[in-house]
């Protein structure tokens, strides 16, 4: 009876739940007790290097992949018994994962035809979703005759005829290239918003996970570090580790050097001596002096200033990369310590220049 | 289609101004074809220059003057006709069940399990052998008083004959055939994305039909191939149709009366005709076979980059 209903499309799913799941290779462990919800109409980006067991949650919830502990649940019912043919999951793969021997029109149709939907409505729903990804005029090449980004399209058509009520999708974008990728993120979050899908999205890149994403996940060795809107977390990382997935370029280790008014810290890193806001996460407020710290700053928040400014830091100007609208640049401090930066400013190689930081845009983290 | 005259003119110009090496180079020729030397001179020493050979002296019978003599004589009697017959019942079993046998073991072979060395490792192990040992082994084995026919008696079944006859030849083939399969074949297996079977899971097919819809396509060209292999192994089926079959009758295969011919007659033309013949069938069968592999489908096993 479950899988009747599993394999209808969306109506009664609110919430989908993975409990303390665990999942272990000889001694690997790629999960380590996981909570993971999606609800109904969220896009969720599960984000991490490789080896962070982002890939292995999907394939689990998918069902490509045995649980060693924990459940998952849909609603009311327990799914991690389900085998996979039975979750009704729409999934994209990295590697597209389309039938080389069959047409995309076949591909497309495939799961309808696993559903036993007859020719006719099977032709028509096919039909639809080529078009919702502007592939209609492809339907009879076989996968070997597209290019990338349209085999991903085929893909994301194949996974979407069926009806799904939650996608998966495991970086399906990695294999792109850079100009296809930007086109195809946002045909992803058009798709999104058009159909009114639940996503789940595996991915490496912090920019896909930010401009796609309603809840951001990020995982660090199997465990979740944290949660919450892209905007949430791009401003107050948790962490030093999900800092640097926040594009916080200059991560500095050093040592509390002061406690000063309202919460904020006087840190020293090498000859960087810098007033910042402490991250507690949650945890004790330990700012004793001498306590060892990462500082985080990311390259925007730092500007060319008079030398006078506050938080203000001397440095070289070493190397400066045109990006059109504003120049990345790399300075260093008189001891050596690299600081990457962004401005609108001209900024000569070779020559010094002063920087500064506002100080709730250094983020100090206790180690 | 919008380049001018003068323009290919120009380019033309500049290819021939170019060294010789170079436009050599472009072709793919260069001094690393040397390395073929070997290959060729031995394949044409040891294989054309034969065959030739053989075909024209097939046409230079011992007696009478009637170039076809030697084919007409092996074709208008009857024993020797229909020894044909007798190759292609035992070849084609042999390659069917050979492939039908491999084919399982090689599918689940492809992923990792524990002991699947051990168990590649045994299947290898006949191709080691040589068909004149393994037709040693099998007379005692399938003898009247062999295990085989032990154990067939204590489960109530009565004694076998199981060498000295087609059955004999049949197994003795059969057994050095299926290691070459499963080698094939797991590298055919293996070379299917295991992502397509995944994606399959996703849209709702089960374990079988992932099996049939997906990995079966995927791998059918790659078992017509093994198939082919195994034919021509069969087809010069020789020691374990003198040993353990019944040489003068059920396995009396093409390879016995050329050896008769060649050996105790003396009449290498004759032989020559017989393998005339042999080569022209299975050169029938292989068309026949590629024929169909190209129509069921030639392409990647995989399904996009990765």
């Amino acid at each position: 009876m479950a899988s009747r209903t599993l394999a209808q499309t969306g109506s009664g799913f609110e919430s989908l739940q993975m409990c303390g799941v665990s999942r272990t290779y000889g001694r690997t462990r790629a999960l380590v007790d996981l909570d993971l919800e999606l609800t109904r109409g969220e896009f969720v980006a599960l984000l991490g290097p490789s080896g962070c067991g982002k890939s292995t949650a999907l394939a689990c919830l998918a069902g490509l992949q045995p649980l060693t502990t924990g459940s998952i649940w849909r609603d009311e019912v327990r799914i991690d018994t389900v085998p996979v043919e039975k979750r009704g999951f729409g999934m994209v793969f990295q590697n597209y994962a389309l039938f080389p021997h069959l047409t995309v029109q076949k591909n497309v149709e495939f799961g309808l035809s696993m559903r036993h939907v007859g020719r006719d409505e099977r032709r028509r729903r096919a039909a639809a979703a080529l078009d919702l990804v502007q592939l209609t005029d492809h339907a009879a090449k076989i996968p070997s005759q597209l290019s990338g980004g349209e085999q991903q399209r085929v893909a994301i058509a194949r996974a979407l005829a069926i009806d799904p009520e939650i996608v998966l999708m495991d970086e399906p974008l990695s294999n792109l290239d850079a100009a296809l990728r930007i086109e195809m993120r946002t045909e992803i979050k058009r798709l999104y918003q058009e159909r009114d899908l639940s996503v789940l999205y595996v991915t490496h890149d912090q920019e896909e996970a930010l401009s796609l994403a309603t809840r951001l996940v990020v995982l660090r060795q199997g465990a979740l570090v944290q949660s919450g809107t892209p905007k949430d977390v791009y401003a107050n990382p948790v962490s030093a580790y999900v800092a640097s997935f926040m594009g916080y370029r200059n991560i500095f280790a050093g040592h509390v050097a002061a406690r000063a008014e309202d919460g904020a810290v006087h840190v020293v890193a090498d000859d960087l001596e810098l007033v910042g806001r402490l991250v507690t996460g949650g945890g004790t407020d330990n700012t004793a002096q001498g306590t060892a710290v990462t500082i985080a700053i990311r390259p925007e928040d730092i500007r060319v200033a008079a030398p006078s400014a506050p938080n203000a830091i001397q440095v070289m100007v070493e190397v400066v990369e045109f990006h059109g609208r504003e120049l990345a640049v790399r300075a260093r401090t008189n001891r050596g310590v690299a600081i990457h930066f962004k401005t609108e400013e001209s900024v000569v190689a070779g020559h010094p220049a002063t920087l500064c930081v506002p100080r709730d845009r250094v983020l100090v983290f206790a180690r | 289609m919008t380049t001018t005259v003068e323009g290919r003119a120009d380019t033309e110009l500049a290819r021939s101004r170019q060294p010789l090496k170079h436009r050599l180079a472009d072709r793919g020729i260069d001094w690393s074809l040397l390395l073929l030397l070997p290959a060729v001179l031995i394949i044409g020493g040891l294989f054309v220059y034969p065959f030739f050979y053989g075909l024209s002296i097939s046409f230079e019978p011992l007696k009478g003057s009637n170039p076809l003599s030697n084919y007409t004589d092996f074709l208008s009697d009857p024993y020797l006709r229909d020894s044909i017959v007798k190759t292609l019942r035992l070849a084609l079993p042999v390659a069917l069940v050979s492939v039908a046998f491999a084919a399982p073991l090689a599918f689940q072979a492809r992923r990792n399990f524990r002991g699947r060395q051990a168990i590649t490792l045994v299947f290898m192990l006949p191709l080691t052998f040589g068909s004149i040992l393994i037709a040693q082994g099998m007379i005692r084995v399938f003898s009247d008083g062999g295990w085989i026919n032990l154990l067939l008696q204590m489960v109530g079944i009565p004694k076998q004959q199981l060498i000295y006859n087609y059955a004999g030849t049949f197994i003795a083939a059969t057994m050095v055939t299926i290691p070459f399969m499963f080698l094939l074949l797991m590298g055919f297996f293996g070379g299917i994305d295991r992502s397509l079977e995944h994606a399959a899971g996703t849209l709702g097919a089960s374990k079988a039909a992932r099996f049939w819809r997906i990995t079966l396509p995927l791998a059918s060209p790659g078992m017509v191939t093994a198939f082919t292999l195994a034919l021509v192994e069969a087809f010069a089926v020789f020691p374990s149709a003198i040993l353990v079959g019944q040489p003068d009758n059920a396995t009396h295969v093409l390879t016995l009366p050329i050896y008769a011919a060649a050996s105790q007659h003396s009449d290498y033309g004759s032989a020559a005709a017989i393998a005339m013949i042999m080569t022209v069938i299975e050169l029938i069968i292989l068309v026949v076979l590629v024929t169909v592999r190209n129509r069921i489908y030639r392409g990647p096993a995989t399904g996009g980059k990765g």
